[in-house]
Order: structure tokens, then sequence, then C-alpha cells
């Protein structure tokens, strides 16, 4: 079943057009794979799928129907981790994934899980302003584990992790889509994940005018 | 209601963690409030009937110098587009945002505004008006500033952006504040000062909670 669909969708930033005539389809427990080169658009297209940014054309349907219909819903099902992953750096892990919880309404029983999945407790105390980029990126990716979205929005997630840390995160997200779940991820590096479809961004750059 | 709880948690505990920042608004009130004294000189009759304004002043300046970090580092850290993302809605963001920055400037500053009035040598009767101003008056003062910090985010000089922006703003509070004190300075009734301001703060309530989330939501489309 088809869940969550782009037609032609097109962005820009700062009125420059990144791509257009962009379409897509994800079933249940797939995975999309962006590609594209430096400023061809992958965080935009995934602010763009998690709501927070409007599409310049097209559409971005969930279930057949049009995301922009039912923004309550739709932010409901997305987690998104970025380049910016909201960590502040005057709290520690423990309390920042604290406050997740909080805030999703999760039971906090499920954050010993989170902070085993991504070995957090020897730095779960220590403030996330003296811990390193890789320490900082666990702590954003734990978030997965407490939520409860079908659509998971990875920028880049792999990034400063080392190859205990990718592990993790790999086999977090294959467990998501065996469950059902749906999951985006823009990258450069590889994504060891099976039965992805790509998408390269840079075939949907607009044609440069001719001189 | 119990995401707007622990935001309301995770911002105390960054205000507590980051407490040098309303100490220094703190530090800057009670600082501009001794510049206005020396700028007036020694009469004590002038000091006396100027202390209302003077407190009211430099109240305005420093809650405008604490504005910035109101959404600023949520922003650029990414904490805002995860707010967005989560169960809680913007104008309950924006509320205990609010809220939290009213605890760490205009709150704080009522308390430290004995202190001037003591040095000003304000006379006892005018005091409970005067407090009561401060703490019916500064919480819109938070209101008005969460839309302008809102709105300004992005905006490549923001901190310079924000006190133009807001202190015009702020103006009628002050006036309205300052006028309270002085109709009880003179021995008039201070009621109708006093309800006025808790009019100010029942307008800037909703137009904050309305406006704040529109300008954040702006911001976040942009990128």
């Amino acid at each position: 079943m088809v869940l969550l669909q782009g037609r032609a969708l097109a962005a820009e930033r700062g009125w420059r057009l990144l791509f257009r005539d962009l379409s897509f389809e994800l079933d249940a427990g797939g995975g999309l794979l962006l590609n594209g080169p430096n400023g061809s658009g992958k965080t935009t297209l995934i602010r763009l799928l998690a709501g927070l940014q409007p599409p310049l054309a097209g559409r971005l349907l969930w279930q057949d129907r049009p995301v922009d219909e039912d923004r309550e819903g739709h932010r409901r099902r997305v987690a998104y981790v970025g380049h910016q992953p909201g960590i502040k750096p005057a709290l520690t892990p423990g309390e920042q994934l604290a406050f997740e919880a909080g805030l999703q309404g999760v039971p906090a029983g499920r954050l010993a899980a989170a902070e085993a999945r991504f070995h957090l407790t020897r730095f779960r105390d220590l403030p996330t302003a003296l811990l390193s980029a890789g320490q900082r990126r666990r702590t954003a990716l734990a978030r997965l584990v407490l939520s409860e979205a079908s659509l998971w929005l990875l920028d880049e997630p792999a990034t400063s992790l080392d190859a205990e840390g990718e592990a993790s995160l790999w086999a977090l997200v294959e467990e998501h889509r065996a469950k059902g779940g749906l999951v985006v991820v823009a990258s450069h590096g590889a994504v060891p994940l099976a039965g992805v479809a790509r998408v390269d961004l840079a075939q949907f750059a607009p044609a440069v005018a001719p001189a | 209601m119990s995401a707007f709880l622990a935001l309301s948690r995770r911002e105390l505990l960054l205000l507590w963690r980051q407490r040098g920042e309303p100490l220094i608004a703190l530090a800057f009130f009670l600082l501009a409030a001794l510049v206005f004294a020396f700028g007036a000189g020694p009469d004590a009759a002038l000091l006396q009937r100027i202390a209302p304004g003077v407190l009211w002043a430099s109240a305005l300046f420093a809650v405008v110098l604490s504005l910035e970090r109101l959404f600023e580092s949520d922003h650029a850290e990414g904490a805002l587009d995860q707010l967005a993302l989560s169960p809680i809605s913007l104008p309950m963001v924006v509320a205990a945002k609010v809220l939290v920055h009213w605890l760490g400037s205009g709150f704080l500053l009522l308390l430290a505004a004995p202190l001037v009035a003591l040095a000003y040598g304000l006379p006892w009767a005018l005091w409970p008006t005067l407090l009561l101003t401060l703490l019916l008056g500064t919480p819109s003062l938070s209101l008005i500033g969460a839309v302008v910090a809102a709105t300004a985010l992005g905006a490549r000089r923001g901190g310079v952006l924000i006190p133009l922006l807001a202190l015009p703003l702020m103006l009628p509070v002050l006036i309205l504040g300052v006028t309270a004190a002085d109709a009880a300075a003179a021995g008039l009734a201070d009621g109708a000062h006093l309800l006025l301001l808790g009019a100010a703060l029942l307008f800037a309530l909703p137009l904050s909670l309305v406006a704040a989330p529109a300008a954040l939501r702006q911001a976040l489309e942009a990128g």
C-alpha cells in the first residue's frame, strides 16, 4: 500500500529553484535514499516532507490525502533528525531525552531503552556542551527510539558516528521498517539499507538557461 | 497540557543553567537606574518625583536586552523544528517560553525594584502602587517582546533590530505604569490606571499568542 507520495514536487531556496517535477512513492516499510551534490536540495526536500516548509509546486500525499489538509496529523507521524538536531548545549543527554519523552507523552520507561540503544549511559549526565560531535549525534538519534512516528526523516544521520554507532543506527532503521515504518535518508555516504529506492536530486535540477 | 509542563520545566532548567543571562539583565537594570540618578543630580525632591519613570524606563531596557535569547538559540540549534513537529502547538510553545522569560526578566526586576526605590527615596506610600504596576505591566512586556523576537528571527542583525522594534511597542505600557504612580503621588485613586494596565495585559496576551506563532512559522518556512 502506498503511504507517502510526492507528485511533481518543486522547491526553492532564496529565490533559487532547487528541483522540480520530483515524484516518488513509499510503501509501508519502504525506504527512500536521497543522493545529490551539495546544494541540490536534499535538506530542503526533507524539511518539505516534514511539513516544515510548503512545496513551491506539486503535492505531498499521505494515503492519497494532501498533507496540508491535515498538518496536525502529519506532524504526529514525522520524526526528523536534521543537521542541527535541536540538542540544547546546557542540558545533559539524560535531561534532553527526559524532556522529549515528556513532550511526546511517552512513558519514562522507554528512556532506559533509548539510552542503552546508543550507549549513552557513560555520558548521560554530562552537559552536552562538553560532548563530542558523535556523542551529540547519538543523543539526537536516541530520540528515534522514543518516537512513535511512522515516517522517519534523517538528514545525514551517520555524520560523526563511529562504526558501532552507525551499526546501531542502521539496525534501528531496519527494525522500524520491519514494523511497517517509512524512512527517508539523505546521505553522501554508503547506506546499508536493503531494498530502498534512490532519488538522485541532480536529475531534477532545473535546466540551465542557455547563455 | 503535559507537553506544556515538559517545555516549561525545560525552560526553567535552562534559565537556571544559564543564570548569567538574567543576572546580566538585572545588573543592567540597576546600572541604568543609577545612570539616571547621576544624570538628574542630587536634588532629592526631583529624584523622588522621577523615581517611577526611571524604574519603568530601566525595566524596559533590561527586558529588551533579554529578548534575543528567547527564540534565537532554539532556532539556530534546530530545537524550534523539533517543537514544531511535536504534539505541542506553537501558541503553547510561545506561552511556556514567555512565562519563563518573564520569571527571568520582569519578575526578577520586580524583586530588585525596592533597591532602586530605596535609593531614590521613594515615599513608602507609593511603593504598593509602583510594585503593582510592575507586576501587571512586565508580563505585557514579555508578551510584546515575544512577537518582536519571533519576527526578528533569521534577520541578519536581529540583536540590533529587536530594541528598535520593541521599544516603541512597549511605550504604552510604560506610560500606563508611570501615570498610575503619578496619580498615587498626587493623592488620587490609582485604580483606573491599574485596571488599564490589566487591560493592556489582556490585550497583549491573545495578540502575542497569535502573532508570535505566525512569525515563528515564517522563520521555520525560511529554513
